[in-house]
Parts: structure tokens; sequence; C-alpha cells
């Protein structure tokens, strides 16, 4: 299958390793990934903090490079949540736009949405052997309702050490920008989810974003727990050959 | 109505609606208070839990769930002529009817009715329009007593304090705290008072019955008003309401305008929804209903006050108006993580958590209370705690598109903005963005506002090389 790779502003910029993972691991299932150069970002940022007028050159965008392709992916629950729940919005002041909007959002798909449900695999040929726990992050949940296909795909990998993480349905408090308009909350919220994680003795804390990521890791690694954070995509990219 | 037809909001200098201070610095503190953490933990994770347990109970939550909205969003796009019809019921069956257009008529014409009885004391029941109105206040300053007989109503008034919750308003409270204040302010209080929950029950109970008896108005609030009959519904725990409800010779009850309701089978959904959604109990406890007056058989003096102050303002808001859907049943702030942490005083307004954050803006104005959208990490839990369906993170989404931005953060955005609409800017700004490396070592001390971040975070390393580069060079 062909597949398009929405990378995310923020994998391209600050974390390309998660975006490397994940057209490693569509290419060794056997699809072929290109990647529109065109693209940006979605706008989520500016329009979850109140700038849809300002948002709207980076959706129209947005929908302009990706309309072309059958099969989009991103490695980031909250980024599709946007294209399939926003774009159409704040795409409505423009004739047919939001239609369009519409019909890319129907073609994007999460990384374990894309897995689980269009290519119908769980069992990817992983190999990570560490201990790890997964954090649900909101948007992958409550947006999108991914369920567990995450859970699914990290279950068949081989050496990896699933420990479930207690209240895990509880946010992480990242938020996008409430994270830096209400820090003290914000990071409230991160110390039970790190008292969390700690809980469970895991190495490694994954998810299906790298921006609730960013965050849980910031943490850890200020209190030098020595918990990393690694993105599902690099999870599932590993193999023994890699390892 | 404002000169040009426009909808009114509700008026500063009354009321409860408005904080003194942004959410984040009242947040603050709140924060730093580790009893009350511990009592907003304790109290929000057993309402979830027990709630959870009996929703899940019910094959048809969901269908239940639908019919609620629906039903909602039916009585408000038929508002006018429902109101109308209550009016006219409720006349019919021997109540009077009063039309409040913001707190201060409310409050005038409560205090009036009062006024007009001779009394000089009134018996309240639990209610979340006459905190909003701030009515008690009005009484007073009027020189007469209103006497909170909810038990958590009660511990608040006796405090001194405010609410911070809807359902359980005195939840950042703890045992020992509730004897210091009945010792303090009860009338008539043993001074031998224990902190034992039956104990501190038993003693509301004594000061509470004596005032039930010895007062002849009383004031509520109502969870339901039915159009077709003019019947009025309150729901309770206590009982208390009961008494304040039955006992009086004159009942005044102040109801925000979005609580009519079309028919009376429509109360099969609600009051299944409600209890389960609230409490966690699968029936409610006391459910009061009364129709204007019955001759020999409770109030026989029997007043509506109905209250917009700011209603109708929402109403004109097509993704807004959904907060006026709202029953009161406090789901949403069991479920907040923000809620969990702050309590419900660092809101400002009577209506905490995500509900409140929705609702209190648009009363006011959003400029009025233009923290409270961001007042959420849009986790989304509210939404699927409502029993009503309410998109809670789609309005806050929407009211932050209305409120008034910082220009700095206005400018960057909009800078942001540009820079991403073009390809060759935008690669040009991520090289630059290594330059985040002027945070210093392990991205510790970025410049305000972004220190918020580097407070308790470390910033990822920047990477040697963009995804888009290495995809160039392979």
């Amino acid at each position: 299958m062909r597949i398009a790779l929405f990378v995310t502003c923020l994998a391209d910029t600050m974390f390309p390793a998660v975006a490397k993972a994940t057209v490693q691991l569509l290419e060794r299932l056997g699809h072929e990934v290109v990647f529109p150069v065109e693209q940006t970002c979605c706008g989520q940022m500016h329009i979850n903090t109140g700038y849809q007028k300002d948002a709207l050159p980076l959706v129209r965008r947005h929908i302009k490079t990706f309309e072309p392709y059958d099969v989009v992916v991103a490695p980031s629950g909250s980024c599709v949540g946007s294209v399939r729940h926003q774009h159409a919005m704040v795409a409505a002041g423009e004739p047919g736009l939001a239609a369009r909007a519409r019909s890319v959002a129907d073609r994007t798909y999460e990384l374990s949405e894309l897995l689980v449900d269009v290519l119908g695999v769980e069992d990817v040929g992983a190999y990570y052997p560490h201990r790890v726990t997964y954090h649900p992050t909101c948007h992958s949940l409550r947006v999108l309702r991914v369920g567990d296909k995450p859970v699914r795909l990290l279950r068949q990998v081989r050496g990896l050490d699933l420990v479930e993480l207690p209240a895990a349905e509880q946010c992480c408090g990242f938020g996008g920008t409430f994270a830096v308009k209400n820090a003290d909350t914000s990071t409230a919220m991160l110390a039970d989810k790190m008292r969390h994680v700690l809980d469970t003795g895991a190495d490694v804390c994954t998810a299906g974003d790298a921006s609730c990521l960013m965050h849980i890791g910031g943490g850890l690694s200020r209190l030098r727990t020595g918990v990393r954070t690694v993105h599902l995509a690099e999870i599932l990219a590993s193999t023994e050959a890699s390892s | 109505m404002t000169f040009l037809g426009m909808p009114a909001r509700a008026p500063r200098g009354v009321g409860h609606l408005r904080g003194d201070e942004p959410f984040p610095v009242a947040a603050r503190k709140a924060l730093a208070n580790p009893q009350l953490r511990r009592n907003l933990h304790h109290a929000t994770t057993t309402i979830r839990d027990k709630s959870g347990r009996v929703v899940a109970e019910l094959p048809d939550w969901q269908e239940l769930r639908s019919a609620g909205s629906a039903l909602k969003a039916y009585t408000m796009a038929h508002l006018p002529e429902l109101l109308e019809q209550l009016e006219e019921r409720v006349t019919a069956a021997g109540g009077i009817v009063h039309w409040a257009a913001d707190a201060n008529e409310a409050n005038e014409i409560v205090t009036g009715l009062v006024r007009d009885t001779g009394e000089q004391r009134v018996i309240k029941v639990k209610s979340m329009a006459t905190q909003e109105i701030g009515l008690n206040e009005a009484l007073a300053a009027a020189g007469i007593s209103p006497v909170e007989t909810d038990l958590a109503e009660l511990i608040v008034q006796l405090g001194d304090d405010k609410p911070s919750h809807i359902l359980v308003p005195a939840i950042h409270r703890n045992r020992a705290e509730i004897r210091e204040i009945f010792l303090r302010a009860m009338p008539g209080v043993d001074p031998g008072l224990t902190d034992d929950p039956p104990a501190l029950a038993g003693a509301a109970r004594r000061y509470l019955r004596e005032t039930f008896l010895t007062t002849r108005v009383a004031v509520s609030g109502a969870n339901f008003g039915i159009a077709e009959t003019g019947t009025l519904a309150v729901v309770e725990s206590e009982g208390n309401g009961r008494m304040c409800l039955t006992l009086p010779d004159t009942l005044i009850t102040v109801m925000g305008i979005e609580k009519v309701v079309p028919a009376w089978p429509d109360l099969e959904v609600f009051l299944q929804l409600l209890p389960r959604a609230s409490t966690g109990e699968r029936m409610n406890p006391y459910t009061s209903m009364w129709t204007g007056v019955t001759p020999g058989d409770g109030p026989q003096n029997f007043h509506l006050v109905l209250l917009d102050n700011g209603r109708t303002a929402v109403l004109a808001d097509e993704v807004g108006r959904q907060a006026l859907h709202c029953i009161r049943c406090s789901a949403c702030l069991n479920v907040c993580p923000v809620y969990e942490r702050t309590g419900g005083h660092a809101y400002g307004s009577v209506y905490p958590g995500p509900i409140g954050a929705v609702l209190s803006p648009q009363l006011t104005g959003v400029a009025d209370n233009a923290s409270l959208p961001y007042a959420s990490s849009l986790c989304g839990a509210c939404f699927d705690a409502c029993p009503v369906k309410i998109d809670i993170p789609s309005i806050l989404v929407h009211l932050r598109n209305q409120a008034p931005h910082p220009r700095t953060e206005a400018a960057v955005m909009r800078a942001a903005a540009a820079t991403m609409a073009r390809p060759k800017l935008y690669a040009r700004a991520q090289r630059a963005a290594k330059a985040a490396r002027i945070a210093g070592r392990r991205g510790r001390g970025l410049p305000p506002p972004l220190n918020g971040w580097t407070a308790s975070r470390d910033l990822p390393e920047p990477p040697q090389q963009t995804f888009r580069d290495w995809w160039r060079g392979r």
C-alpha cells in the first residue's frame, strides 16, 4: 500500500527518530511510504489556543497537501484528532473547503489504527527487551477511540514485558499551551502521572503522542528517575538486528 | 435586553460568577494546600467510582444520554413558548410568576416578597441559582437572615466560606474542620462535640429541626419546571429540602429559565440520568414535586421567579448554548483532572470545574472570565461523563477563540502561523530551533512565559537533523 506520512511538526523538528521509526516500520511491513514535503503543521496548537483565523491557512495547506493520497498516517493521536474533529470546523468559512477537509480526515489514521484496522496486523515482528508501561493519551483514547489497539500491538512485541499503568486514563497534564498557561496545575497532574509510572517499575513509558511524551519525559528526566519515554512507533520499529 | 435588543450578560457587582483573580493565580494557591488536595482526591475518587459502577449497570445508558440531550435541545429551541406555558399553568394552580432579567431584579423581587410577609428569617433549600445571584447577601443587606439547610451548604455558610462543588459544596472540608466550624458558629452547639460523622450530622439536625419549625418563609431553586403541568421539582438527598418545601407558609422558588422541561414524562429520562451521574445512586432519595398551591396542604403562598441573568445571551451562541443543557449533576467535576487538583474556588464562580469553565464566561461575557476557557487540558473526560452529552471540550475551544488574547502571545502565534504557512520559512525556522540551546545545559531556564515549561520539565535535546533533512538525504 502507498501511504503518505503526515509527520507532524513536532516529530519533524524535535523527534525525528519517531518519524524515521514510522517509515522503517511501514517499509518493513512491505508498504511504500511517501513524504509530501509541502506539509508543515496541522494548526492544532493555534485552534486549541483560540487562534482559528490564524489556523485557516495551515488547515488549507494541510488539505491541499494530503488530498492526492488514499491513505495518510501520523504517529500522533492528537494531530489526527485535530484533522478529524477540528479541520472541517475551521474550514467552514471557505466555500467547499469543509467538505474537502472531511474527505482528507476520512483517509487519515493514527499509527495504531492504520496497523490494526487498515493493514490488519498486530504482530509487526518487533523485538524490544524492556519493561514497558503504556500511557493512553487523551486524544487517542477519547477523541479517536483507539481503545486497546496500541496494547494489542505491544503484546506481540518479543522480549517486551508490558506492565499496566495505574490510573492510566487520567490526563498527564500536557494539554498543549495548557502546560505553559497553567504550568502549576499541569505540573501537579504530571507529578501524579510520574508517580504511577514509577510505581510500575518500568524502564520505559510509551504512548502514541510525542507531545505528551515530551512532557512526561521532561519531568522524569528532571527528577533523574532513569525512566525513559519512547514513542510506540520506535518500539514497533525495533528488531533483533537493530537492538 | 440592551438598547439594541441584544440579550444582556449577567451584571457586574452582584452575585458570584466572577473571581477576584485569574485561574492560574488562584490555582497556584490551591495546589499548595495539602489538606485540600487530599480531601479533593479522596472525595472525587469515591464519587466517580460509585457513579461509574451504577452507570455501568444500565444497558441503555448511551440511549438515555441521547434522549436527555435531545430533550434539552428541543427545550432550548422552544424556550419562549415553554416558559409562557409554565407561567400560565403555575398561575392557574394558584402560584404567582415573576420574571427577573438579571441578578439585581431577582434579588429585589425575592427581598420584596419576604419583606411583605413581615418575617426576618428564611430557610433555604440548596440552590445554585440563588448562589449565582448572591441572594443571601441581598437578603442580609435587607435585614433578613437566610439559613442554609443543606448540610454541606450550612457548613459553608457557618464557615463564612464559599461553595467549591456544585453537589458537595463543602468538599474541600474534612470532619475536623467541620467540627471546628460548628463549635465556632452553630447556635446552641454542644461544646463536647466530636468529629464523628454521626455526631456532626446530629448537631446539624438539632439546630435545623428547630429552625424548620420556627420559620415561615422558604426559598428554593428548582431542578425542573414542567411546562405542561406547572409542576416544580427539587431533587435532594437529605430530606431537609422537603422540610423547607412543605412546612412554611410561603415558598419562593428561583429557577433559571433553562430548567423548564416540556412535559411530565420527560422526567423519566432525567430522573434516571441525574442520580446515577451525580451521587452514584440508582434512585434519588428525596424528590419533591408541587404544583401551585394546594389548600390546607403545604405553603399557601407560592412564588416562582424565572431568572435570565445572561442565559438568553448564551442561547444566542450556536456552539455555546449546549452549556444550558446542564442538569447540575457534577459528573464533569468529579472526573476532571484539573478540578481534582485545584478544587472549585480557583474557578472564582459558583459554577466550577469543566461546566463552570464554559458556563461562567458565557453568562458574564468571555472578557470577564477570560482565563476560564483555558483552565482545561482538553482531555475530554468531562464529555464522556456528561449525562446529557454536552461537548465541553469543543465549547472550551470555541470560547478560547472569542477570548481576549495577550498581545505578545497573539503576535507570536501570528508569526508562527505565517512561518508554518510557507515550507521554506518553516524549514529555516526548524534549523533555528536548535538555538533552543539558549535554554542552557539540559534545556533549563527558557525565558517567560515559556519558563512555565522549564520550571518542572527538561527540554529534549534538539536533534542533529530534522526528519525532512534526513528524508531528503536518504
